[in-house]
């Protein structure tokens, strides 16, 4: 990691320098060793650069904002992040010619919040050295194992290709091998098997957690509505809060739908919520069904193909379908 | 003093639940919050915290103002007040329990609101020491002791022991409704706890954060600081940091349609929602960057202005771990305690 850090660095510098780019979206260190934050930074500040294993959080988004103002701007992607970068260019959401992207390795990226729940608290630094992850704390010297505190997402990589660059800071074949994938629809396929009952109790369980932050909302990719309907009073469904447990359901059901066949799966919503929701499982149910009843399809594969819910063929499935899905009555 | 043996805790539940709510940590679904104790409830008193904060017990994410029903041509008006029933609040740490002062400068303050006001009335908080504080804790920051918690009982925890002690006159009132299962003790193992806190506490990487700065004669130094602008550059615009808060304090009344009829209800208001104190000619703070810094000039600056210095963070570190991007109020005051270009 520390390579790739010092070719990242001396990679962007030479980019600003030579003026493919005037400014960056990286990654600044904060107070301990894991949360790190998204900044802009120019040749002035380009020291404060880096990258880590902490470096989760999805940029694309920023791209919105940033490719309508002037000059270009060089955005760090992972392999993942190129995924909702496509999207966001195919909804003509990101001006791709503003955009310099590239592309840059990723070995998985770590979750504090899993190495919380190990007990490991009270961090003062964090060791990554690819396997095993060594934690100093106020308590003593800890140590887990770097699969069991990788993120999700993480955990059902997408792999090392980059579906989207300008550059790229090392060629793919030679990028860090990924974690190992697990099945992405493993739990989906559980929540299917159960009853209907079971799978309610199990998404009031999870729901009536919610917070109503609009962290969720506000990170997603997919979620690129200049005024969300929630948030416009003349919708007639704005709300600050959860008036009752319907908004609690419905606020995340509507936004699922609203992605649905846009969301690249990237898992944000679930990354920076409160409350752990595991959000991510209701777009991964219509992934699901997407695949099952269109074909297979990864949306932000590409910059250009139609996706199945915006584009028409004679073997579509009948909307009836949804009377035959749904469990028992 | 008193004690009870961990492992006879439930008695102690069970008798503090007899007559009235007993609010205490509890996981659901994964995550940990004060909810209403039941048998076979998970409790988890080894939590240092819960995601949101207590404040929820006396000023809730969202409640009924009034319901209105049609009839016909005519409307009638209820109160949906709920508010006159006796709780025990059990388990708050320190920094929460500090928070109650911050939220009573507010809402005990002429006009009174009469729903907080009977809710601290009727609630009895029994607050809970800590003894493995976290990175993220900087309650000493405020002159938080986190080993003497404000409350009207006082709880230490060892291994073995939960150890009681009444502070207030309600709280003496309620020892007395649990004194059939505790015993007496001495406060030795409550001192050496308290000696060994101390000394961790002293390691808290944040225990230096500087306030000195954040005073009515620099109020509009940090106000026209140009480092708000990178601060708060990449903010999602997301309630996480206001709504897990012990202290903000800002609400909304709305009215909810039911289809036959109306619910006035009031809730959390964030500051960095984009229609905050939105009214008829517009909002004043129209950009992520006015709304940002006016979440931290109210707590470090405004309230502390308004109220005899006393800041309106209590160092919980909520805020802390939960920012979705990690920028919270320990780098602020990092960055506006020590003047731009110095």
């Amino acid at each position: 990691m520390r390579e790739i850090n010092e070719m990242l660095k001396k990679k962007v510098s030479e980019l600003l320098e030579n003026g493919t780019a005037d400014r960056i979206i990286g990654w600044q260190a904060g107070e301990f060793c894991y949360d790190v934050t998204p900044a802009v930074m120019r040749k002035d500040n380009l020291d404060e650069l880096f990258y880590n294993g902490f470096c989760g959080a999805n940029q694309s988004k920023y791209l919105i904002q940033e490719s309508l103002e002037e000059g270009k701007v060089l955005a760090l992607l992972k392999p993942c992040d190129t995924y909702s970068f496509n999207q966001l260019v195919k909804e003509h959401r990101v001006n791709r010619e503003k955009v310099y992207a590239l592309g840059i390795p990723c070995s998985g990226m770590l979750d504090v919040d899993k190495i919380k729940a190990l007990g490991i608290t009270g961090i003062l630094s964090i060791e990554d050295n690819g396997e095993e992850i060594k934690v100093a704390t106020m308590y003593g010297d800890k140590t887990c194992k770097r699969t069991e505190v990788l993120q999700e997402r993480c955990k059902v990589c997408k792999g090392k290709e980059h579906k989207a660059y300008d550059e790229l800071l090392i060629p793919d074949e030679d990028a860090p091998e990924v974690p190992n994938g697990e099945d992405r629809f493993e739990l989906v396929n559980k929540l299917e098997a159960m009853t209907s009952q079971e799978r309610f109790d199990f998404w009031r369980g999870e729901l009536s957690k919610c917070i109503r932050c609009n962290a969720c909302r506000n990170v997603c990719p997919a979620c690129s509505c200049r005024t969300c309907v929630f948030d416009n009073d003349n919708s007639g469904v704005a709300a600050k809060s959860n008036a009752d447990d319907f908004e609690e359901n419905m606020f995340h059901i509507i936004r699922a739908f609203h992605v649905a066949g846009r969301c690249t799966d990237c898992g944000e919503c679930s990354r920076v919520c409160p409350q752990h929701i595991p959000l991510h499982l209701l777009n991964r149910k219509f992934i699901k069904d997407i695949d099952e009843f269109y074909g297979e399809f990864q949306a932000g594969e590409d910059d250009t193909a139609k996706g199945p819910l915006t584009a028409y063929t004679e073997g579509d499935c009948e909307p009836s379908i949804v009377m035959e899905k749904g469990g028992e009555a | 003093m008193f004690k009870i043996a961990l492992d006879k805790i439930d008695e102690l539940f069970a008798a503090l639940s007899g007559n009235e709510t007993l609010y205490l940590p509890i996981e659901k679904s994964g995550e940990i919050e004060f909810y209403p104790y039941e048998k076979d409830a998970k409790v988890r008193l080894d939590a240092l915290h819960t995601v949101k904060s207590a404040k929820d017990l006396f000023f809730p994410q969202t409640e009924n103002l009034m319901n209105m029903k049609l009839d016909g041509k005519n409307i009638q008006i209820e109160e949906g007040r709920h508010v006159e029933d006796p709780f025990v609040l059990f388990g708050v740490r320190a920094c929460d329990a500090r928070s109650f002062d911050v939220l009573d400068k507010v809402f005990l303050a002429d006009p009174v609101d009469s729903y907080y006001a009977a809710r601290r009335e009727h609630g009895v908080i029994v607050s809970m020491a800590c003894s493995r504080p976290e990175e993220t804790c900087f309650c000493n920051v405020f002159g938080i002791d986190a080993t003497m918690p404000e409350g009207d009982v006082v709880v230490w925890l060892d291994t073995d022991h939960l150890y009681w002690e009444a502070k207030t006159e309600k709280g003496e009132a309620l020892t007395k409704t649990v004194e059939s299962v505790l015993t007496d003790s001495d406060s030795k193992a409550v001192e050496a706890q308290i000696a060994a806190t101390k000394e961790i506490m002293d390691k808290l990487p944040l225990k230096d954060l500087d306030l000195t700065r954040f005073t009515e004669d620099e109020m509009m130094n940090i106000f026209n600081d140009s480092r708000w602008a990178e601060m708060s550059e990449h903010c999602l615009g997301c309630g996480t940091c206001t709504f897990v808060c012990p202290t903000c304090q800002c609400y909304d009344i709305r009215d909810y349609d039911t289809g036959h009829g109306v619910v006035r209800y009031r809730c959390w208001d964030s500051c960095m929602y984009r229609d905050f104190t939105r009214m008829a000619h517009g909002n004043p703070r129209k950009s992520q960057l006015e709304r940002f810094r006016q979440r931290f000039m109210h707590k470090l600056v405004y309230f502390p202005e308004n109220n005899d210095g006393m800041f309106s963070c209590v160092g919980c570190g909520r805020c802390l771990s939960k920012c979705p991007i990690h920028t919270n109020i320990a780098k602020v005051i990092k960055t506006m305690g020590v003047k731009e270009h110095e």
